[in-house]
């Protein structure tokens, strides 16, 4: 098995850490940097559980191998918030609208919607749908979720 | 699983990796079926050849008559690039709703093809566009070759051993031409489809049909092409009833699997009216 240096920026941070050639982002992230925020669900790329930006893009951590990340930037539902410990108007979006019920598909969820509203800040609620499809809530709580969503679209964007 | 990850910076240097280990190496572009296969104990290479960004497998654009779209292309770059929808909105179309976002971000256009998983969307709609996989081997060597024919049987192509796609190139077509790939999604819209059916035909000024394919995917161990129903429509004037008797050829052009989606007998059903639905929209 050959080892890696991998030169990172995790939530804004600059990492290096070495890894072994199988070794998938979301262990890493969960392992070495701590960031258990990210959940493995169905570990399949289908439910949506581990859901992460790279390099702005949403992808599913648990298909990733860390080797194909090196030199990108990697940001998980701990770096959403501030650096004072405040909520993104999405994150608080979510809270005030109930926008979970268990909650162990929530920082997929918000990562997911966050990524939504970076490539289409107006984006209507079919859109946001569409968009949502692979983030499942076995609790069923979609209605919570859309409405948080939604009601942090620019045209419906209050504080 | 245990590998050695190489990294190479030209496609000679990964032609030559691919080449000196044999089948104890694999490529690897986007990743996701690599790391799903890897997981299921399918797969278990000593060597695995990263292509990171080789430029050469990279880029969409336009050459004289056809569209480049290369290798590393993700589903998602090619669902949004201005130049394939203006030139093969069908392709974008298709791409834009493969699976979900995360996995178009992750999945590339040569990584799709080179897995050869004949539930996918993307290899019916290619090749009933007729396109080509343009493949780099040993010694600078580069062949062309129809995607027609490419796939070989479930998940196997007809790349030689240190062989590589660099992308594919995709002929453009003329105004009177139109395409289609509709598919029949009864579960989820990020599932894979019960059946896949992309259609391509231009109708002549008389109304009569002239040229078509037809193809059809998640029926068959490969993309199935359906030659009778394409034969059957040739040099005919469209007609409802046309396209009825034509579609009705599929049934015995495929060749489906029982699964969790259903019978052979309801695929081949299911075939058949997508096949129809399909027929009518590019001979409207």
């Amino acid at each position: 098995m050959s080892l890696h240096d991998l030169n990172l920026i995790v939530n804004g941070v600059p990492s290096a850490v070495v890894v072994e050639a199988d070794r998938l982002l979301i262990d890493v992230l969960r392992d070495d940097f701590g960031l258990t925020g990210t959940k493995e669900g169905c570990a399949i790329g289908v439910c949506g559980l581990c859901s992460v930006l790279v390099d702005r893009r949403l992808m599913s951590a648990c298909l990733v191998l860390a080797v194909c990340v090196d030199g990108l930037t990697i940001e998980t539902i701990e770096g959403l918030s501030e650096a004072d410990g405040s909520l993104s108007p999405l994150q608080e979006s979510f809270i005030r609208r109930g926008g979970f019920q268990c909650g162990i598909c929530t920082p997929g969820q918000v990562i997911a919607a966050t990524a939504l509203l970076d490539e289409k800040p107006d984006a209507t609620e079919a859109e946001i749908r569409e968009w949502m499809t692979g983030n499942l809530c076995r609790c069923t709580g979609y209605e919570g979720i859309l409405e948080s969503i939604v009601a942090v679209t620019r045209p419906n964007r209050v504080t | 699983m245990s590998f050695e990850y190489h990294q190479p910076t030209s496609v000679d240097e990964a032609v030559s990796l691919l080449q000196d280990h044999g089948d104890d190496a694999m490529a690897l572009a986007g990743g996701s079926a690599f790391t799903l296969f890897m997981k299921l104990g399918l797969i278990s290479p000593g060597h695995v050849v990263g292509l990171g960004n080789l430029e050469e497998m990279g880029g969409i654009h336009l050459e004289p008559n056809c569209l480049w779209i290369g290798a590393l292309s993700t589903h998602a770059e090619i669902e949004k690039s201005p130049i394939v929808r203006d030139h093969h909105r069908t392709i974008a179309d298709m791409f834009a709703r493969v699976a979900t976002v995360r996995l178009r971000n992750q999945a590339t256009l040569g990584g799709n093809i080179a897995h050869a998983d004949p539930a996918q969307d993307p290899p019916p709609t290619l090749i009933a566009l007729d396109a080509r996989a343009v493949i780099a081997g040993p010694n600078g060597y580069r062949r062309e070759t129809p995607l027609d024919g490419f796939f070989t049987d479930y998940f196997s192509v007809a790349l030689e051993p240190g062989e590589l796609i660099l992308g594919v190139r995709v002929p453009l077509v003329a105004a009177d031409t139109r395409a289609t790939y509709m598919k029949f999604l009864p579960r989820s819209a990020d599932d894979y489809a019960t059946v896949g059916v992309a259609a391509v035909a231009r109708v002549d000024h008389d109304g009569l049909v002239a040229s078509s394919r037809v193809v059809l995917g998640a029926v068959g161990p490969t993309p199935m092409r359906a030659k009778r129903v394409e034969q059957a429509l040739l040099g005919q004037r469209v007609t409802p009833q046309l396209l009825a008797e034509a579609a009705s050829l599929v049934r015995d052009e495929i060749d489906p699997i029982a699964d969790a989606r259903g019978s052979p007998d309801y695929k081949r059903e299911m075939a058949r009216v997508w096949t129809e639905r399909a027929l009518t929209t590019v001979t409207a």
